[in-house]
Order: C-alpha cells, then sequence, then structure tokens
C-alpha cells in the first residue's frame, strides 16, 4: 500500500464581510497546488468554522477578513480549537490589517498573516514548508 | 466622418508607417510582448480614422444633451455646474458619525453619504452573536429608529440630500430616515437622496444578503413603487457597477452586468404596473473608476450611449429624462495598495480624472489610507482636495467630453459597448439577470477575471507599484483611526434601554402585521414605517423577512 | 482498539480522522476498518447523483433539515472530483450544508474522488461504514456525474435518488444507458423551470419502456421539488421510507440485494487491491519503461508488451 498523505485546507470566511475574492482565489490557487480545499462560504462564526474543520480532518484554517474585525474573530478561533484538543490544526489569517495587529495576532495563535500583495505562490509555499498533511 | 478618398490616402500612409514601425523595432524590440489593458484588452500601437470609419457622429456620437448621450447627459455638463463632491463616511456610534456630518456641511459639502457597519448592512443588530466584533468598524451602528435620529440630529435634511449605502435592508433604513423627517415635521415629499438597494450586483459581487433573489427583487420593486408615489425626490436604486468591480471583473463585465441588472429592475417594476417614465428618471447608476485610464472613459461614455439605447428602443421610454444614465463614480478601492500608501494619492487622482473625462455626476475619491481602515480626518481632506484641484485647477472641466473624437477612446467605446452587449443577450437568453444569478452564471466569469488578473500579477505581467514591482524593503507606518473597542458594549446597552423603553405590545402587534403583510402582496413599505415608529429595531424586521421569505445563503462559487 | 471504541461512540474527531486515513491509504485505517465491520449494517444509506447544477446538495441539506426534524441523525459524504491537473480539489458541496454543521446530530465530510482506480468509490465504500459504525441512522452520499463511477457508489446506497434539472432532453437520453436501471426515485429539481412537464414525460416514458426490469415491483416514482425553497422535501422523504420499506417486506430482494451489494463490494475492494498494489509496482517498474520505447520504435506491439508483463508479474507474485 502506498500512502498518500494530501493537505487538507479549510478556506473560511469568519464574519459578516463579502469581501470573498481573496477567499476564493487563494481556494484555487491551493487547488492548483494539489491540495483539497473546503470552502466554508461566507457569514460564519468562528464556533462554525471550527467544526467544520474538525468534520473535515483539515491540516491547517485559512481565514480571511477585510472588514476590521479579525481581532475578535481569528483569535476566537484559535481558542476554539483549543477547547476542542484540535489546536493541532494550523490557523493563519489573510487580509487586509493594521500593522500592529499582525503581531497581537500571532500572540493569539495565528501561525503567519499575509496582507495584500503576497503573491500566491508564496502562500502556497508557506503552506507545503509548515504543515504537514495528516499531522506526521 | 471621413470621406472615401482620404481613407484611403490614410491606409496607404499606416501601411508606410506600420513598416517604418516594424524596422525599428528589428533594431529594438517592443518593451513588452503584449500591450493590453487592466482588463486584459489587447491594445494596438497606433489608432487612426481606420479605426472610426464606421462611425456616424450624429447617430453614435452627438452631442452633450442629445440622444444616445455618449458626451453627456447635460448641453452643458461642467460648464453649466461642477460635479457633485460626495464623500463617503460613517463610523463608531450615530452620533460619532454626526459629528463627522455636521465638519463636513460646515466645509460646505451640500450631500451626504452614509456608511453603515457591516451587522447594520446585513440586517443584524448589534446584540446578535452573528454581530460580534464588528460593531461599528466599517461604518456606523444603526439598530433604531432611535440611531437615526442621533444620526441626523441638527442636520438640515430638508436642503441636503442624503445617500445609504445600504441594500438587503434598504427598505427598513430609509423607513427610518423617512420616519425620522416626519417626527420632526419634514414631509416625506420634500426629502432627497439615494438608497443603494441595488440586491443583484449583492447576488454577484458584494455578498451582503439577506433574502433570496425573487423576494428580495419584490421589496426593492417595493420601494420603487413607494418612491414614486409618495417620495417623488428620492432615488430608490443606484444600479451599482463599483463592486462588481471591485469582485475583480473587467471593465466590460462591469458595464454589462451593471446594465443587466438595470434591466431586471424596469421590467419588476413594468410588471408591477408603473408606467416606465414614472420611475425610470428616479433611477441612478454607480461605477468603479479603476487604473485604465481611456478603457475607464470609454466604458463610461459607452455606458452612456448603451442606457439610453436600451431605455428607449427596448422599454419606449418616452420622457427623456428616462433615456439618462446619470452615475456616481467612486475610485478604485481595489487598486490601492497597503504598501507605500502615499503612491494611492496619485493612483486616486488618475482615477478621478478618468471619471471625469468620462462625466460623472458625482465622486467619491478614496482615501490613501482607505484600504487600511475608515479614513481618518487628514486621509478623507487630501481625497476631497484631489477633486477640487482637478475641477478647478487641471483645466479639464473648461469643455465638453475633451477626449471625443479620439481615434482609440471612440474605437473603444465602440468596442466594449458591443462586448457589453453580447454578454446582455447572453444574460437574456438565460431569461434575464435573477436566472443567471441562480446559474451562477455572473459570479463565475468574475471569479475567472479575478483569477487571472491575480496569476498576472504574480508572474508580473501586471504591474503593481510597490506590490510587484519597485518594492521598499522597510515600510513607514501611516497613522490608523481605531475605533473604540468599547463601542459594542455601550451600544448593545442603549439597544436594551431603547427596547426597554418602547410599548413592546404594540411592537409586537406590527411585526405581526408585517408578516401578514409579507405573505400578500401589498406594498410593505407604510407597514415597515410604522413598525420602525414604533422603535421595533432593524433585525425585528429582518427576522420577519428571513422567516417569511426564507434566508439566502452563499451558492460558494469559485 | 481504542479508536474503535471511539468511533462507536461518534467521537467526531475520532470518526474525521479515520475518514482521512482510508482516503490517505493509511495501513491502519485497513485494520480499523476490519474491527469496525460488525457495527455496520444499521444505517440507511441514500445516494444523490445527477449533473453538476441540478442543485444536488441543496437536495441534501434540505432533507437533513427534515431529517432532523423528525429526530434522525444523518451523515453527509459530498463527493467532488480531482483537479486533473494538479491533483487537487476545491470541495464546494459543504458551503450550502454549512448551516448544518452546529448540529452534533449530523456530520458533513467533503470527499475528492482522487485518481482513477476505484479510489472514489473504495475510500467512499469505507467511509459509509465509518459513519454507519457511528450510529448515524442515515447516511447521504452525493456524488457529482452520470457515468459508471455513479454506477458504483450506487451499488452501496439502499435508495438512490437521481437528480435532473427541466430541459436537460440530451442528457436525458445520455442517462439511459447507466442510471435507469439504478435509479430508485428520480427527482426533477428546480421544477419551477421551463420544461419541466416535458422531463417528466420523457422520464416517465423511459420507465415504460424498461418496465421488465422492475419485476420486484417498485416502480420508480418521478418526483418534482424546488430544494431551494424547501418545496417537495416532504413528499420526496415520504417516497424514500415506501421505498425502505418496500425493500424490507420483500425476503427474497432483500437477501438479493445483500448479496448484490457483497459481491460488488468485495470485487471492488480486489479491483482495487491489484491497482493498488499490482499496477503501481508495475508501472513504477524499468521494465514498463521499456516496453514503452519499444512500443514507440515499433519493436512490440502493445498487445503483447501488455501480455507478457502482466504474466511475468502474475507468476512472479504467486511464486
Amino acid at each position: 500500500m502506498n500512502k498518500e498523505r494530501r493537505v487538507r485546507v479549510l478556506v473560511a470566511k469568519p464574519g459578516l464581510d463579502g469581501h470573498d475574492r481573496g477567499a476564493r482565489i487563494i481556494a484555487r490557487a491551493y487547488r492548483d497546488a494539489g491540495f483539497e480545499v473546503v470552502y466554508s462560504g461566507l457569514h460564519q462564526t468562528p464556533e462554525e468554522v471550527v467544526q467544520a474543520a474538525i468534520q473535515e480532518d483539515v491540516d491547517m484554517i485559512g481565514l480571511s477578513s477585510l472588514a476590521g474585525a479579525h481581532m475578535y474573530l481569528f483569535p476566537r478561533v484559535v481558542e476554539l480549537l483549543k477547547e476542542k484538543n484540535a489546536d493541532d490544526i494550523v490557523v493563519c489569517g489573510g487580509g487586509i490589517f493594521p500593522e500592529e495587529d499582525i503581531p497581537k495576532l500571532k500572540n493569539a495563535g495565528i501561525k503567519e498573516v499575509f496582507t495584500p500583495g503576497t503573491p500566491l505562490t508564496e502562500i502556497v509555499n508557506w503552506v507545503k514548508e509548515n504543515v504537514n498533511p495528516g499531522g506526521v | 466622418m471621413f470621406n472615401k478618398k482620404s481613407l484611403e490616402d490614410i491606409a496607404d500612409e499606416e501601411k508606410k508607417w506600420q513598416k517604418l514601425f516594424n524596422e525599428y523595432t528589428l533594431k529594438a524590440p517592443e518593451r513588452l510582448k503584449r500591450f493590453s489593458t487592466v482588463s486584459d484588452r489587447p491594445i494596438k500601437n497606433i489608432y487612426t480614422p481606420l479605426d472610426i470609419d464606421d462611425l456616424d457622429y450624429s447617430k453614435e456620437t452627438a452631442f452633450p444633451g442629445i440622444y444616445p448621450f455618449t458626451r453627456g447627459v447635460q448641453p452643458t455638463m461642467y460648464r453649466g455646474r461642477l460635479w457633485t463632491m460626495r464623500m463617503f463616511a460613517g463610523l463608531g456610534s450615530a452620533k460619532d458619525t454626526n459629528e463627522r456630518f455636521h465638519l463636513l456641511v460646515n466645509e460646505g459639502q451640500t450631500g451626504l453619504s452614509t456608511a453603515f457597519d457591516m451587522p447594520t448592512l446585513m440586517g443584524y443588530d448589534t446584540d446578535s452573536p452573528r454581530s460580534r466584533g464588528e460593531c461599528g468598524k466599517c461604518g456606523v451602528a444603526i439598530d433604531s429608529l432611535k440611531d437615526m435620529e442621533i444620526l441626523f440630529a441638527g442636520l438640515p435634511i430638508d436642503k441636503i440630500t442624503t445617500s445609504m449605502t445600504i441594500n438587503p435592508p434598504a427598505s427598513i433604513l430609509w423607513a427610518m430616515y423617512i420616519a425620522m423627517a416626519e417626527n420632526r415635521g419634514i414631509d416625506r415629499r420634500i426629502i432627497g437622496g439615494t438608497i443603494q438597494n441595488d440586491m443583484l450586483k449583492e447576488f454577484i459581487a458584494q455578498k451582503t444578503f439577506m433574502c433570496p433573489p425573487k423576494p428580495s427583487m419584490r421589496l426593492i420593486t417595493d420601494t420603487v413603487e413607494f418612491g414614486t408615489k409618495e417620495v417623488p425626490r428620492w432615488n430608490t436604486i443606484s444600479i451599482s457597477g463599483y463592486h462588481i468591480r471591485e469582485a475583480g471583473s473587467t471593465a466590460v463585465q462591469e458595464l454589462a452586468f451593471t446594465l443587466a441588472d438595470g434591466i431586471a429592475y424596469v421590467e419588476a417594476a413594468l410588471e408591477r404596473g408603473l408606467d416606465v417614465d414614472a420611475f425610470a428618471p428616479r433611477l441612478s447608476f454607480f461605477f468603479n473608476s479603476h487604473l485604465d485610464f481611456f478603457e475607464e472613459i470609454a466604458k463610461f461614455r459607452a455606458a452612456r450611449r448603451m442606457w439610453s439605447r436600451i431605455m428607449k428602443e427596448r422599454f419606449k421610454a418616452k420622457d427623456e429624462r428616462s433615456l439618462w444614465l446619470r452615475f456616481h463614480t467612486q475610485t478604485a478601492g481595489c487598486s490601492l495598495t497597503a504598501q507605500q500608501p502615499y503612491n494611492n494619492v496619485i493612483r486616486t487622482s488618475l482615477e478621478a480624472l478618468a471619471a471625469v473625462l468620462g462625466g460623472t455626476q458625482s465622486l467619491h475619491t478614496n482615501s490613501l489610507d482607505e484600504v487600511l481602515a475608515i479614513p481618518t480626518e487628514e486621509a478623507a481632506t487630501i481625497a476631497l482636495r484631489t477633486q477640487q484641484i482637478i475641477a478647478e485647477e487641471s483645466g479639464v472641466a473648461n469643455t465638453i467630453d475633451p477626449l471625443g473624437g479620439s481615434f482609440f477612446v471612440e474605437r473603444l467605446t465602440t468596442d466594449m459597448e458591443e462586448e457589453a452587449f453580447e454578454y446582455i443577450k447572453k444574460i437574456d437568453d438565460m431569461g434575464g439577470m435573477v436566472a443567471a444569478i441562480e446559474r451562477n452564471y455572473p459570479q463565475m466569469e468574475i471569479a475567472d477575471a479575478a483569477y487571472q488578473y491575480q496569476l498576472q500579477v504574480d508572474s508580473q505581467e501586471k504591474t503593481v507599484v510597490g506590490v510587484n514591482k519597485y518594492v521598499n524593503e522597510e515600510e513607514i507606518p501611516i497613522e490608523i483611526l481605531q475605533i473604540d473597542e468599547e463601542l459594542e458594549e455601550k451600544q448593545i446597552k442603549w439597544l436594551n434601554e431603547v427596547k426597554e423603553n418602547r410599548d413592546n405590545n404594540k411592537v409586537k402587534e406590527v411585526l405581526e402585521k408585517l408578516g401578514e403583510a409579507s405573505q400578500g402582496n401589498s406594498n410593505l413599505m407604510p407597514v415597515i414605517i410604522e413598525a420602525v415608529k414604533a422603535y421595533a429595531t432593524e433585525q425585528e424586521i429582518t427576522d420577519v423577512f428571513r422567516d417569511v421569505f426564507g434566508v439566502y445563503r452563499d451558492p460558494g462559487v469559485y | 482498539m481504542e479508536i474503535v471504541q471511539k468511533i462507536k461512540t461518534g467521537d467526531i474527531r475520532a470518526v474525521a480522522r479515520l475518514i482521512r486515513d482510508i482516503d490517505d491509504n493509511i495501513p491502519e485505517a485497513r485494520e480499523v476498518l476490519k474491527e469496525l465491520y460488525s457495527a455496520t449494517g444499521n444505517a440507511y444509506v441514500i445516494g444523490v447523483t445527477g449533473a453538476p447544477g441540478v442543485g444536488k446538495s441543496t437536495l441534501v441539506d434540505q432533507m437533513v433539515s427534515h431529517l432532523r426534524k423528525s429526530g434522525k441523525t444523518v451523515g453527509v459524504l459530498a463527493v467532488d472530483p480531482t483537479s486533473p491537473f494538479s491533483g487537487g480539489a476545491i470541495l464546494g458541496d459543504r458551503v450550502r450544508m454549512q448551516r448544518h454543521s452546529m448540529d452534533e446530530g449530523v456530520f458533513i465530510r467533503s470527499m475528492a474522488t482522487r485518481g482513477a482506480f476505484g479510489g472514489l468509490t473504495q475510500s467512499t465504500r469505507s467511509a459509509i461504514d465509518v459513519l454507519d459504525a457511528m450510529g448515524k441512522d442515515y447516511v447521504i452520499v452525493e456524488t457529482v456525474g452520470v457515468g459508471q463511477d455513479e454506477v458504483d457508489i450506487v451499488r452501496s446506497s439502499d435508495t438512490t435518488l437521481i437528480v435532473l434539472v427541466p430541459g436537460m432532453g440530451d442528457d436525458v437520453q445520455a442517462l439511459k444507458a447507466g442510471i435507469l436501471e439504478v435509479g430508485d426515485i428520480f427527482v426533477i429539481n428546480k421544477s419551477d423551470r421551463e420544461g419541466v412537464d416535458k422531463t417528466v414525460g420523457d422520464i416517465r416514458l423511459m420507465i415504460e419502456m424498461g418496465e421488465k426490469r422492475y419485476k420486484d415491483g417498485w416502480r420508480p416514482p418521478i418526483l418534482t421539488t424546488q430544494a431551494a425553497f424547501d418545496k417537495g422535501i416532504r413528499e420526496l422523504l415520504d417516497e424514500i421510507e415506501k421505498h425502505r420499506l418496500h425493500l424490507l417486506s420483500n425476503k427474497t430482494m432483500l437477501s438479493k440485494l445483500r448479496y448484490e451489494k457483497a459481491k460488488s463490494d468485495l470485487s471492488e475492494m480486489i479491483k482495487d487491491k491489484i491497482a493498488k498494489e499490482i499496477f503501481i509496482d508495475i508501472t513504477s517498474s524499468g521494465e514498463f519503461e521499456e516496453a514503452i520505447k519499444s512500443i514507440i520504435d515499433k519493436k512490440i506491439d502493445p498487445y503483447t508488451a501488455c501480455d507478457k508483463i502482466v504474466s511475468a508479474k502474475l507468476k512472479s507474485n504467486i511464486r
């Protein structure tokens, strides 16, 4: 039998903002990099995001936010993963954030933060280097 | 426009010139393999009279104020009156925004434009679990008529017009505005302004939605009908291409999908039994002005020509005002960069210039920090000054449609019109825009265009200064406006107070009445106004709609 | 095994991980499946298939709502195709069911078809077993398409729904080949669209022409639904229940059905194992590469090459 772990990612849009251009582009880029991408759809609560991540057994959650609510939403996702003993799932954030929020997000357990202008290949490579499919 | 003999001469000369051009490129090749617009439209090395030899000046271009209005809707354009400089504002609580409104009015601004926060835009109250962390973040938080009263306190709403960027709950916020005016003794026939109220582009692009497309169209048509009869100075729909473009569409897609949305609204109002000339003059449009200078100018010109043709030929409108495509423009938020943010001033200037050369009726210029947060006062002032410099220093407003007759711009105008009409035909064949949206057709077209563009940026086929070229290693952070983190708690407390101090039996009664009315066919505006006057909250009303009409969820198209 | 216990008590993380391991071909997963087998056979499996865009996910979403209202627990497997270019996939069905994600009585899992060698059917089959063993009353399997693959997955279902939309005249013709035999219920979704009567008529005609196939007494009903507006779903579930009772009432048929299912499961599993083990061995050997070169150079014909390679491999395996 040959093992074939494949990266599984949940691309999620927590909060009420509907700007999904970035989320949809990154989902396509992940697919084209050979990942399996589950998309949460818009307008999700952190609770819904975490439940989907667990059921789908993803290796990473990519959160996207463009309307300023990231300081509540992103840390809340990390917190809920801990509560569910699922904090082996890597959490990343993409979107528009004031410079001073980035260290705060990282302190809250967001492993990496991608801001506009980051080339897709850079994001994909980061995932390849930092995410172990199946946690092994 | 040219006689046959001179066209033949030009053709001969062009052949010679192209040969010369090719000889030069043998020595030094062209700097790009392919020249194209932001929307990936290929562009030739030169445009000549041969490119517009099929253009009939009187029929296609004509004079400003004359059908098909390619050069402008009014005969005088900016020689008479400059465009309205209408800056979008809204932050924090109703009181915070009221203060900023007073400041703007004192500076001489004659129109207000309101930005709401995400919960208000989506039809949730601040105390909903779905609103956590969002209160006041990207606009003002409004939960009930009380907030609306505070928002416009002391402002001369009988003299100034107000634009409200609101969609799924547009009928409710409009009802609040009408109620607020009436409570101050101002007749609803006197107040003027605009509600965006364009749900089709929400399904296509901006994704602020509540109920499915069909009941959404019913709510919109209710407002159109009510406005026509009762609030005659109000623009009840602002048909918007802005968000379609922000979602990553091409210029032609923006043009085509916006006008196709317009067609759907006109058809819905006609089905309601309204006379086309009774409501069409109150339809207004809202476009994006992106970076590709000439393509944008051509887009605006094509839009005017297309709409007047659609209204005249398809809908047989007779009133000249029904044929006018009047539009507001906002410079492209998606063209701004967080890197080297001062460059955004230059980008916005070029985009604003394109909007003016395209004949816009009003304009919002983005602030340099708009990509990061709600603008600071300083940044918003620079953005306003940009418009004032274009208007009063550059001289571009001295003559009407200065680019009319440009071989390049006229060719682009005609090409874009043709391509956009092809899209509209495709949508018609699907059964109109509502049916096309249900098939995710425009959504998919935009998603494809957005992905293609991103790949071109990543491969540096398209340049974004400061992002994929001319990058600075060290970025100097700019000052950013922060929203009070305690605002959410305060607003919830205030909301609870409002709920305690109203007649809750009356609220219950009127909400039940609204539920019943929603199941029938009557116009809902009167009962919505009754509900907001009883201080029913925004979400109490939207919950009735969600119950009766169902909830629309993201179909998740890639 | 501790994990077996966890699955049986419905531990979400354990279930999610096991399905992942099955999909990723982790040998230990097979061991767990062996242990779980005795706990399977209790869930009622509904297959939902049809062309892209007919509204399968929305239909499944509404079926889940109704089943939950009547107190049943539900597992959903939503299968989407893997991109042949990158091996990746966008699994978008969940979006339309995401409102159930907070409901403890619902487990939704998206799967990609991954590769061509029965991966879809084998992993999906095993995943059905896992959801069954975790105690779900119903397992709904959604697959895209109108071809042979779906017929395979359909063999694992107790009731199979074929979903169509009005105005699919040509597609109905195309469907005839494989799907007719396996459709227990035909669902015409988006029935507010034009052409619904014609589509219903076309299918009715197909069923009548295939009358002799329905010797067991079940004649596939045709239902119209508007899943987006929750119309016709109650009636659909009533038909599914009728079909279930029909299966239970007929002892001969039930045992025939069980035989067919076990046979198909086992043969698929054998095919899969052969494909995965022998095929991959062969294609990664130097001999395989040499044969390709010889074929190009016309030194050998592909038929002879194939016979030679396969018989050599089989002999060596037997030894």
